[in-house]
């Protein structure tokens, strides 16, 4: 890989970055600024990022700051992404859910927040399998909340409309079936879905779209960029935002051990973790 | 190591199935239509076959008809065309294919794929 050298245009881009989301690209990933920018640069007529950030600078409102976070942040997902913790969700943590739900003398609806929600697919995989399960849980209901920094990806989500690219990817042809129509070269999720997930631009460290507590909260492949302060202060908003006994859900190679005492690791179900009763 | 033959009357497509699959830590056999996938499902087992749709001699989905037929404990069978039509895939589905691929496809659909048919 082409090594880049730290301008102070990459610096500051580094710094723009890293005040609006938390994230600190290492000296291994600085390649991305440029790879990442290459189209906002052309898009725009910017010959460099000198004459990008200079713009950034003086520009008026936020529009091209924003541009340029969305284009440096690392929205890569899939349908189903690592599919034996959505196994995990359907077969053991939505029943253990509804128990709790039901012992607490809830409603029969259960809250998730999918939080760094990316394009919407890991919602709309999460209310798949709540459907496709539905005789067993035929009273119950599932409303996701959908939230990313990103504005690109949230447009994208709301938009309901998937490239055949994407769709296809680690999705059952069942499910696509079940759950998409197809629209040209593209396929368009069913309103049945739409309905269940509300899709919000937000920021994880000013959350304003979380309202109360959520029975499960994903939150994957997206601490990967932060600092260990950073992933503390992100795990106490979390934190407030889960019903006590609430699921937390990370992604492969992520872990709150260490980090917080809100959220504990659970034996009998890898990869999930439990708010602490004492909330 | 799982076994996948790859059946496409193109050379190109056959490489590049061949290359991703082989990453995947899965050994590919080629055919290059449904005959000759006939002969060579007879002769030796696969876990998996990646099936294009229309090929000279005999097609995807006449092969697959055939396979049905014969062998009690087929392989898996993933289409993987550039019919992308709704009409299509259903016949796909009704006809017994496990999953189907639409082309253009990369690695991580693919990967995904038999990850789906319970072959990764
Ligand atoms: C790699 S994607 C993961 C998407 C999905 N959760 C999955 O696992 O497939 C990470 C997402 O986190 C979002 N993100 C990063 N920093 C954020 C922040 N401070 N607030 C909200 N979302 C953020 C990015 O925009 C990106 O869409």
């Amino acid at each position: 890989m082409r090594e880049i050298s730290v301008t102070a245009s990459v610096r500051s881009l580094m710094d723009l970055l890293e005040q609006r989301t938390g994230q600190i690209l290492s000296d291994g990933r600085m390649w991305r600024i440029e790879a990442s920018l290459g189209p906002v640069l052309r898009a725009r007529g910017f010959a460099s990022l000198d004459a990008l950030v200079d713009a950034i600078r003086n520009e008026r409102g936020d529009a091209l700051a924003t541009e340029v976070v969305d284009a440096l942040l690392n929205n890569e997902t899939s349908f189903f992404r690592d599919p034996h913790i959505f196994e995990m969700i359907g077969r053991h943590l939505l029943p253990a859910a509804m128990e709790r739900a039901t012992v607490e003398g809830r409603g029969k609806t259960l809250r998730v927040w999918c939080a760094g929600c990316s394009s919407g697919q890991e919602a709309w995989s999460l209310a798949m399998l709540f459907l496709n399960g539905r005789t067993g849980w035929p009273e119950w209901k599932m409303e996701i909340l959908a939230t990313d920094i990103s504005h690109s990806a949230i447009a994208r989500a709301r938009s309901g409309i998937v490239p055949q690219m994407e769709a296809q990817r680690g999705l059952p042809v069942s499910d696509m079936l079940r759950w998409m129509e197809p629209e040209g070269d593209h396929w368009r999720i069913s309103p049945t879905l739409r309905d269940m997930v509300e899709f919000q631009v937000d920021n994880l460290f000013a959350p304003e779209a979380p309202r109360g507590t959520y029975d499960m909260i994903l939150c994957r492949n997206v601490l990967l960029y932060f600092t260990a302060e950073k992933k503390q202060q992100l795990f106490a908003q979390l934190a407030r935002h889960a019903s006590p006994g609430g699921w937390l859900l990370l992604g492969a190679g992520e872990t709150s051990i260490g980090l917080t005492a809100d959220f504990s690791s659970c034996p009998e179900h890898r990869g999930a973790y439990r708010r602490s009763e004492a909330a | 190591m799982k076994n996948c033959l790859v059946v496409d009357d193109s050379k190109v497509i056959r490489k590049v199935a061949r290359h991703i699959l082989e990453s995947l830590d899965i050994s590919v056999s080629e055919a290059c239509d449904g005959r000759d996938a006939l002969n060579q499902c007879q002769s030796s087992d696969h876990d998996v076959v990646l099936l294009d749709w229309n090929m000279p001699v005999m097609s995807g989905m006449e092969f697959l008809q055939q396979l049905n037929a014969t062998n009690a404990r087929r392989p898996k069978v993933i289409f993987c065309t550039t019919e992308n039509g709704l009409g299509h895939i259903k016949a796909a589905l009704d006809a017994g294919a496990d999953e189907y691929v639409m082309k253009p496809f990369d690695r991580d659909t693919l990967e995904s794929k038999l990850q789906i048919v319970g072959v990764l």
